[in-house]
């Protein structure tokens, strides 16, 4: 067993200054991954990029409009810029998913716990991605895949709706070409021109190759899809403790005083995103559907 | 038959099964080949026999009138294709198809339904392997439906 202490202890310090003011930055380029989802690279427009590690997220702010959540979907060794994923949900993610080149957007963080990556080390690696849950899940990806002799097997598994909605298709492709890892996609639905596989994610677990007794999960998606991933790697044998999930719930302050974000007795904020099963399970409960 | 006996234990379906049941079943055992595109079966017809794959991939396809098939899962060395064979009126519900060269086990249904009627605890260990699939499969298509990567 491991704890996150180790993991908290090496992460970067909260940005100095008024945690409830957000910093302008400027958008250095956009790449549009899906109809409804863009990528957004901003720096700030003054003073260097607050370090971060793997895991974490901002508060983005669209002036005039609001503030969201949004995880850090870059790679950390990348000191200059934070790389963003946004879908289009709602009046906040429109507004910053429709931003150009050169526009000011507020940011307000990094906040949040990490993914255990350094306390992972000597263990197999299990990612578990649904949808836009790859997001957050990158930066750990870039880091496991950038110190790959310090991991045993590594399986990045990935579940999206349909071929035409795959997030990073390019880096999905290029991650599957290293021949020390495996990376299996699949899809909930396709018509007859995909080869590839059809299914859950929860059945990629289920045939992946990792020593259950020494192997750290990482799982982000929706709920829903993280509570079946987790019943497959409790099936595979993967102890509660070694299960870790990205949470998501409504934030306003992200500094652990509105309490908007609360689950149980935590909050996402600042207990979270990152958050190890065993300590959640009660709340979390792996329901019939 | 020895050969097909060693295939049948060597597959993760029948991982435990009792000896002299493996014997059983490998009395209604065949090996099949299917080339990329052809069916293992079509939808409507007879399920007269089951799959075990041991090789490639095996598409699951639906298709409504005026639209193009749809896949609905893909299935992978070590599962089986099909359970209709174990209901009356045993008739397939989906298209099975090769989405690569497949190899595989197939197992004649009637024959391995009259020894299952004969011999209980063969009929058993069989309901204890399929059940689970079944269960599971239920689950996944229910995930599946739920269309969870959408917008809320
Ligand atoms: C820690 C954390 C990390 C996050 N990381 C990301 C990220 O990397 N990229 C990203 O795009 N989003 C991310 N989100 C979700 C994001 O914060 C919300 O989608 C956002 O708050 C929506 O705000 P809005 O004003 O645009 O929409 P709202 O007006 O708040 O919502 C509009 C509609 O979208 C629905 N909705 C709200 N949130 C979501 C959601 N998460 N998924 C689907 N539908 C939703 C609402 O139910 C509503 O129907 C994260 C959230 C948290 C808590
Ligand atoms: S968002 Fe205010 S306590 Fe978490």
């Amino acid at each position: 067993m491991f704890t996150e202490s180790a993991e908290m202890a090496r992460m970067p310090p909260a940005a100095s200054g008024d945690p409830f003011v957000p910093r302008i930055y400027c958008v250095d380029r956009i790449r549009r991954e899906l109809s409804d989802t863009v990528t957004l690279e901003i720096t700030p427009s003054q003073g260097p990029r607050p370090r971060y590690a793997p895991g974490q997220f901002n508060m983005l702010y669209a002036f005039g409009v609001g503030e969201v959540a949004i995880s850090i979907s870059g790679d950390c060794a990348d000191d200059r810029t934070f790389v963003h994923t946004v879908r289009d949900v709602g009046a906040a993610s429109r507004a910053i998913t429709s931003l150009d080149v050169g526009a000011a957007i507020g940011v307000r963080g990094p906040f949040g716990t990490a993914w255990p990556v350094t306390d992972a080390e000597g263990s197999d690696i299990v990612i578990v991605a649904g949808g836009l849950g790859l997001a957050p899940l990158r930066p750990a990806i870039y880091h496991v895949l950038a110190n790959r002799s310090r991991y045993g097997r590594i399986a990045i598994l990935f579940g999206t709706r349909h071929p035409q909605d795959m997030l990073y298709r390019d880096e999905l492709a290029a991650w599957r070409r290293n021949l020390d890892i495996s990376v299996e996609v699949t899809v909930d639905h396709a018509d007859r021109d995909w080869r590839g596989n059809v299914g859950v994610v929860p059945a990629l677990i289920a045939r992946a190759s990792f020593d259950p007794h020494d192997t750290v999960a990482l799982v982000c998606g929706p709920e829903i899809m993280m509570r079946f991933a987790v019943n497959a790697l409790r099936d595979a044998g993967v102890a509660p403790d070694h299960i870790h999930l990205s949470m998501e719930r409504n934030m306003k302050c992200a500094i652990g005083l509105c309490g908007h974000c609360q689950f149980g007795p935590q909050f996402v904020c600042k207990d979270g995103p990152v958050m190890r099963f065993d300590r959640i399970a009660s709340l979390f409960a792996v329901r019939e559907i | 038959m020895k050969g097909l006996e060693r295939i049948l234990r060597e597959h993760a379906f029948f991982a435990g099964f009792p000896e002299d049941q493996i014997a059983l079943v490998a009395g209604c055992a065949r090996n099949h080949r299917f080339d990329a595109g052809q069916y293992l079966f079509r939808e409507g017809e007879p399920a007269n026999e089951f799959f075990l794959i041991r090789h490639g991939k095996v598409a699951l396809d639906i298709a409504s009138p005026g639209q193009p098939p749809i896949v609905m899962s893909t299935l992978e060395p070590g599962e089986i294709v099909g359970a209709s064979w174990l209901v009356p009126p045993y008739r397939w519900t989906f298209d099975a198809r090769a989405v690569e060269l497949v190899r595989a086990i197939g197992i004649d249904a009637a024959c391995l339904r009259g020894k299952c009627e004969a011999d209980h605890h063969l009929g058993y260990e069989m309901m204890k392997r399929f059940a689970p699939i079944l269960v599971k499969r239920l689950h996944a298509t229910r995930l599946q439906v739920l269309n969870v990567y959408g917008k809320r």
